[in-house]
């Protein structure tokens, strides 16, 4: 499932859902990233979200597709919030079952790890009330290659 | 007709969201020339380094061929999760 919304998420729910009538899959493995206060040497009080809407949706599936040939997974969930943003509020949930941990953890990983070069979301922070976009970082770049064969 | 739409901070800086060129391309690399012809901002932003390019919500690059109808977006590196 992959979802693009300015509504907040709720973890306990996704893992219930990720559990639910799912007595297969052992491992569940699930990641949030949030606002953070410090990025690219500043301080950050707020942030805004700009997305593609349609191609967001249909890159997360492609990623989603891609994760699904590489690991026996069972079920996977990608969450990612748009619009504005508070300090600590959640921006992106993954959530990933299989039979087998290692398969989960690294699927999750993976999904993240090309979530953040592949997928058009866009960060602009605000600091010291001047909203700065943020710059691609060539250490996701880096982690995104890895999983190249 | 061509749509071409712009993201970001590649919007703001080009002042402008989205573009209908009704011209004929052969290549996502030879609109992007043209549009660099615009000006000095056209020509930095819509740089290789500066700007991806997405045709029908699929990332490509510039070999990729065009066809009329077809929805080209540019827009930075991207920076979600």
């Amino acid at each position: 499932m992959v979802l693009v919304q300015q509504e907040d998420f709720d973890v306990g729910e996704q893992y219930l859902q990720l559990a639910k009538n799912n007595n297969t899959d052992g491992a569940i493995v699930t990641f949030v990233g949030r606002v953070r206060d410090f990025n690219q040497q500043h301080s950050v009080s707020e942030l805004y979200l700009e997305h593609y809407p349609i191609m967001t949706e249909k890159s997360l599936l492609a990623i989603v597709d891609k994760a699904n040939t590489k690991w026996q997974l069972g079920k996977v969930t990608v969450i990612h919030r748009v619009g504005r943003l508070q300090l600590g509020d959640q921006i992106v949930f993954v959530g990933v079952t299989s039979v087998h941990r290692q398969d989960a953890f690294e699927a999750a990983q993976f999904i993240m790890d090309y979530l953040k070069t592949e997928a058009p979301f866009w960060k602009k922070e605000t600091s010291n009330d001047e909203p700065l976009w943020v710059e691609a970082n060539t250490s996701d770049q880096d982690a995104r290659n890895r999983w190249k064969d | 007709m061509l749509t071409v739409l712009f993201f970001a901070q590649t919007k703001e800086v080009l002042k402008t969201d989205r573009l209908s060129i009704d011209k004929a391309y052969q290549s996502v690399g030879e609109l992007r020339t043209d549009l660099r012809l615009r000006g000095d901002i056209w020509n930095e932003f819509l740089n290789k380094d500066k700007a991806l390019v997405a045709v029908n919500h699929v990332l490509c690059d510039d070999d990729k061929a065009l066809n009329t109808n077809d929805e080209v977006a540019f827009f930075p590196p991207v920076t979600g999760g």
